[in-house]
């Protein structure tokens, strides 16, 4: 999946995360994390991310999330909602987003 | 014979609603996609519902998907999610007609095939939100084989009528067209929302009406709502121990042999049997009524 | 005439063995100087400056200085007196001031500044919380229980040089309540403490009243000097928790089994006694116990504390005989102790001092408290996050804990992400052993010290698990955290109610 274009999606609240997905340099994936749990769930959160984007075929992009204490379905979710808004009309493979 | 008392309605987009929700332990849950979610957090509540479909702590809650009517942009898609995240049931909003059924069935199959679910597993929920849902109550609710039950929706149809909601004069028809159907098509039948969170009395005299009349239960939009309801519908110390005894007069007829139940000289058929262990295992599954 | 007084006596007193080491009399003023003179005889006490009355004490470099914190985050009186300190050109004071909230950030300064060298408190918050925390402090603090004050005061290893109270209202002698005046803050518990032990009181008022100034809290027998200042505190800041109810669904759910846990307990009784705390969770469980206590004709002999509004309501309609009141939590609660002749004020040695000679503590049957973590074998922290920075306080957690009947945490399992039934507590504040129950918005544990407990509730069909169980839960739904780091330096020494050491809190680690 290549990222076309800047995207954002989730909020701020509690227990939700904001995402923005940027095209950003060429052959460079680089992922910002902000958390309010960022020492004990930090690397975790990291981990997700790097899954979330692996199974979705992403290498190159700016991705910057703000956590609230998300959970990892959220977190999931967020991204990959700002990764499908972000190429625009793409038919959903749902096997990738599992 | 599985309660249905309570269906706590969710918005699919809140994420931390989602993610705290099972704590509440209503009969069912319902994950919105259609009216409480904004147009541009459509897909964004769609993928939100695929994930939290999937956590292993709603797998212990019978879940329900309302996805967005087939003719809008969003419903395949959210059929899809729905199907393929493992929802047990689907709640098609505004259903008209039987053919609103059959179209929505052949979808899910698709998805079912597509995704390795097996084919027929996931039940159907028809909302029934207008004057002609009303009226073709019955050919919806017999329409399939997946339908396990029909629900009024009282904001939309209200606007069919013409009128408005107020103290449930307006409903009058709708609920029992809807409550025949069901029953025709030994379904559940479930009543409309109530939306003042801070009226207690209010809600609980709403209760008791469709209680008495033979809902199953209710869509409830506040967790609070959910001790409330469970209470009222719980059997009373009397109920329940009639109940006993009429199981207690069946199962000895079983152990005997005999074809005729018998309790107090009187005799007890079938309808009252079911009633009997459908108070039971309310009394199990929230106490008596307090 | 008395010449020959003075004469006689000296005589006798030459004369006799018995009068040995024993004065001979001189004047009715000799012993009270002030009486000679009328203005120095009713008005002595009243000094014009802040800065005047702290020389007249004899303040000096490495001495004690207290604070009580009945106002709450809304003092205005530990930061103006701290400042003055500190252009007067003190260094290396120890500071005792029952707690700390936020508002007290300024104190950052003083301390990298070496006014204040140690600090003894119930506990911290906000960046002055973080600034310790991280390491700001050569010494650590040392943090203490409400009750463990008093017996670290009492001990002597807490020893007040001057006490600075700050009161509402006094009148010129001294006599000082919390529900006279603009600024009241009610029960002036923690006050009256530094103003029996405190060599030197030194009373901040906003505005003096006539004499006498009744009712007595602070008596003027313990008063030094009085300041008038501007402000001591603002009241509309005390309020802690929620006011109202809360209409958030889990914390409902979760007061909703506090007073099922109440309720079914065995201690609910007519006659029985009661303490809450002041979070959200707390205050809605006395509204829904208001209805059980109706239903099964059950009134509370008192209930104690930390009072607030809803428990005064409950009160006024009869169902708590008595208020015994340590605290006032908002104006609820200092109106009603103003008005009601069944409300009254308790000191901290009254209500939770270990080594008092009897405290309301050991009286009370069944208390709600709140936590930060609790771990699998009931030990609670209220003081440190889960990230180990200081942000909460001891209180009076491990006082009621250690002698109610029946203590009850009440917490959600997770909070944002946050497990608070952990494997264990970052911190030790009050031992599991104190613990009865912990109610979460996912079920009931009770603590196998309980079987009795844990039988009654199972029998009225109550959610109970393991506590194992609630703690396997939280990591399903959050995933496991990783391991706080920390530094060896302690900032903290966690002092249990009879002074020992129960704990301490080290320097978290820098995030790189």
């Amino acid at each position: 999946m290549k990222i076309i274009k800047e995207a954002v999606a989730g909020t701020l609240e509690s227990s939700d995360l904001l995402v923005k997905v940027a095209p950003g340099l060429p052959d460079r994936l680089d992922i910002h994390i902000r958390s309010e749990v960022m020492r004990q769930f930090g690397a975790h959160i990291r981990a997700v991310i790097d899954d979330t984007l692996g199974k979705l075929g992403v290498t190159e992009g700016d991705i910057t999330v703000e956590d609230k204490g998300a959970l990892d379905c959220a977190i999931r979710a967020r991204l990959q909602t700002a990764l499908l808004r972000s190429v625009g009309d793409v038919k959903i493979d749902w096997e990738k987003l599992q | 014979m599985k309660l249905r008392r309570s269906m706590l309605f969710m918005p699919g987009s809140n994420s931390a609603m989602l993610s705290t929700a099972f704590v509440f332990k209503p009969d069912s849950i319902m994950f919105d996609l259609e009216d409480a979610v904004a147009l541009r957090e459509k897909d964004a509540a769609r993928i939100l519902v695929f994930h939290a479909l999937q956590h292993p702590l709603y797998k212990d809650i019978e879940t329900v998907v309302r996805i967005n009517p087939l003719d809008t942009p969003f419903g395949l898609d959210d059929l899809e999610a729905a199907v393929r995240g493992g929802a047990h049931i689907v709640r098609l909003p505004k259903t008209d007609s039987a053919d609103d059924v059959r179209r929505l069935e052949a979808e899910i199959a698709r998805i079912e095939h597509a995704c390795g679910r097996e084919v027929g597993s996931t039940q159907l929920m028809a909302a029934v939100e207008s004057a002609s849902g009303v009226v073709n109550a019955v050919s919806i609710a017999t329409s399939s084989p997946r339908m396990m039950g029909i629900a009024l929706a009282g904001f939309d149809y209200v606007m069919d009528m013409q009128t408005e909601r107020g103290d449930g004069t307006e409903l009058f028809y709708a609920r029992c067209a809807v409550l025949h159907a069901a029953r025709v098509a030994k379904i559940d039948a479930f009543d409309v929302v109530f939306s003042d969170v801070n009226d207690d009395d209010g809600f609980l005299k709403e209760v008791d009406l469709i209680r008495r009349l033979g809902f199953n239960g209710k869509s409830l939009i506040n967790p609070r709502q959910i001790e409330l309801l469970h209470n009222a519908y719980a059997p009373t110390e009397e109920d329940v121990e009639y109940a006993r005894r009429v199981v207690a007069a069946a199962d000895k007829a079983e152990r005997e042999g005999l074809g005729v139940i018998a309790l107090n000289g009187k005799m007890i058929d079938a309808p009252i049997v079911n009633h009997a262990r459908r108070v039971i295992q309310s009394a199990l599954a929230s106490g008596v009524r307090k | 005439m008395k010449q020959e007084l003075i004469k006689d006596q000296l005589a006798l007193f030459q004369s006799n063995p018995t009068l040995k080491g024993l004065k001979p009399f001189e004047s009715f003023y000799a012993g009270a100087p002030y009486l000679k003179d009328l203005q120095q005889k009713l008005g002595r006490k009243m000094v014009q400056t802040l800065e005047e009355a702290v020389q007249r004490t004899g303040l000096k470099d490495g001495m004690t200085i207290s604070f009580h914190h009945g106002y709450r985050e809304g003092d205005r009186t530990i930061n103006q007196v701290v400042q003055l300190l500190a252009s007067m050109g003190f260094k290396n004071l120890t500071l005792a001031a029952s707690s700390l909230m936020s508002c007290n950030t300024p104190l950052i300064e003083h301390i990298r500044s070496g006014v204040i060298r140690r600090i003894y408190t119930s506990g911290m918050r906000g960046k002055l919380a973080e600034a310790i925390s991280n390491g700001l402090m050569a010494e650590p603090v040392h943090i203490h229980s409400h009750g463990g004050r008093v017996h670290l005061i009492q001990s002597g290893e807490i020893a007040i040089d001057v006490a600075f109270l700050g009161v509402s209202a006094c009148d010129e002698f001294g006599n000082a309540n919390g529900v006279s005046g603009r600024s009241r803050c009610g029960s002036l518990g923690y006050a009256k403490v530094d103003a029996k032990f405190a060599r030197n009181v030194i009373m901040l008022t906003e505005e003096l009243l006539p004499f006498p100034n009744t009712p007595v809290s602070i008596s003027q027998d313990q008063v030094d000097f009085i300041v008038k200042v501007n402000e001591v505190g603002d009241p509309s800041k005390i309020s802690v928790g929620a006011a109202r109810v809360t209409s958030d669904p889990r914390e409902l759910l979760i007061a909703r089994f506090a007073a099922d846990v109440i309720e079914y307990s065995g201690y609910f009784k007519d006659g029985f006694s009661v303490q809450t705390g002041s979070g959200a969770s707390s205050t809605a469980a006395t509204r829904f116990m208001e209805h059980r206590m109706r239903k099964k004709g059950v009134k509370a002999a008192f209930a104690l504390g930390g009072i607030s509004g809803g428990i005064v309501e409950l009160h006024k309609k009869g169902l708590i005989a008595k208020l015994i009141d340590t605290q006032s939590f908002d104006a609820d609660a200092t109106e009603s102790l103003r008005t009601s002749p069944n409300h009254f004020e308790v000191s901290t040695n009254e209500y939770a001092n270990p080594s008092s000679k009897g405290t309301y503590c050991d009286r009370v049957d069944v208390v709600i408290l709140s936590a930060l973590e609790i771990d699998i074998n009931f030990n609670v922290n209220v003081l440190t996050g889960s990230d180990g920075v200081m942000r909460g306080a001891s209180g009076g957690h491990c006082d009621v804990a250690a002698a109610a009947n029946l203590a009850i945490v009440v917490c959600p399992l997770i909070r944002s992400r946050i497990p608070t039934v952990v494997n264990k507590v970052t911190t030790i504040v009050t031992p599991g052993e104190c613990i009865g129950v912990l109610v979460t918005d996912h079920g009931i544990a009770v603590n196998p010290r309980r079987p009795e407990v844990e039988q009654r509730l199972k029998d009225a069909g109550l959610p109970i698990m393991s506590i194992a169980q609630l703690y396997a839960r939280a990591l399903e739904i959050s995933g496991r955290p990783s391991p706080i780091e920390f530094l060896d330096k302690i900032v903290g020494i966690v002092r249990y109610r009879d002074g020992t050491v129960i704990d301490v809190v080290r320097q978290t680690k820098p995030m790189d």
